[in-house]
């Protein structure tokens, strides 16, 4: 049932004009954020505002929000991979140094 | 019998949506591994090399950069749209939408076009002499940055060519209202791109 509602969902023009505007919104934060000096914390803001982007394609209009619940799993799965090879190769790389 | 069994087949759709979009994302995961270890390996060196990246960072021109992150975005926009557009029964506004994300796909392939020459012309090219007088940390950075966004606008360029796949299926309607996971899947390849974009962005263009 929920399968057939998920396909049977078409998102309109508004949702998508929305979310683009708030990408270009998120753009011009970044940009501006990056002209401050924020020391090591700028790395950290320029990723978080990366993220939200992402998520935002992700959700919208990648249609993950949409979608049946198997492909939010799914992906989540593969961005925890990631995470975990991140988080090996620099427990890794701090003690060679 | 055989004409009768031949019929039955034939008159049965044999299809799996679900499971068709089900493969594209396994194949996005590769896409993002592929892009992952790159994105890794940039980490590792930015950790080690931090003022040198800041340094080289200097070179790349942020307007231009910022330009093809908004025709990406936009180009993104477009596509979403074109398969609403579709599922809503309007194929010549589909047509209009795809038409125009390839536009964009095209728009943003001459923006880089431009800016590599720029760097070519200052001799910052791989294996060239200048570039190999500069100090380790800016030599990677450029590396990585010569590897990542080349890599990049390869998928942009393979998008286009799935487009304008997309973009005759569309016309001959192969692809149509009722049948269109082909022109979504394409969509879930073109959004990737963006993803991978709105992070190369940041990470080479905005360093301080």
């Amino acid at each position: 049932m929920e399968q057939k509602n998920a396909h049977n969902h078409i998102v309109g023009y508004g949702t998508y004009i929305f979310v683009w505007l708030s990408l270009v919104a998120l753009t011009a934060l970044t940009v501006t954020a990056a002209s401050f000096d924020l020391g090591n914390f700028s790395i950290v803001v320029a990723l978080a505002i990366a993220s939200i982007k992402g998520l935002l394609v992700l959700l919208v209009f990648m249609h993950l929000k949409f979608d049946d619940r198997i492909f939010r799993i799914f992906v989540f799965v593969a961005f925890l991979t990631l995470t975990i090879f991140l988080i090996l190769t620099f427990a890794d790389y701090s003690f060679i140094r | 019998m055989n004409q009768i069994a031949e019929a039955t087949v034939n008159t049965h759709v044999h299809r799996d949506d679900v499971g068709a979009k089900i493969g594209m994302w396994l194949f996005l995961f590769t896409e993002l591994i592929l892009f992952g270890g790159m994105f890794l390996a940039y980490a590792v060196y930015r950790f080690t090399y931090r003022d040198f990246f800041a340094l080289a960072s200097k070179e790349l021109d942020v307007f231009v950069g910022l330009i093809n992150t908004l025709v990406l975005l936009t180009s993104s926009l477009t596509m979403a749209m074109s398969i609403t557009a579709l599922r809503k029964g309007d194929k010549k506004l589909s047509l209009f939408f795809l038409s125009t994300t390839i536009f964009f796909a095209f728009l943003f392939l001459v923006n880089k076009y431009f800016e590599w020459s720029a760097k070519f012309e200052h001799g910052l090219f791989p294996g060239s002499n200048e570039l190999l007088s500069l100090p380790r940390g800016e030599i990677i950075y450029f590396g990585l940055y010569y590897v990542m966004t080349g890599l990049h606008a390869l998928h942009v360029i393979i998008g286009i060519v799935i487009l304008v796949f997309m973009f005759v299926f569309v016309l001959k309607d192969k692809v149509n209202q009722d049948y269109y996971i082909m022109l979504e899947n394409s969509g879930l390849y073109w959004h990737l791109v963006d993803i991978i974009w709105i992070f190369l962005f940041p990470l080479f263009y905005l360093i301080h």
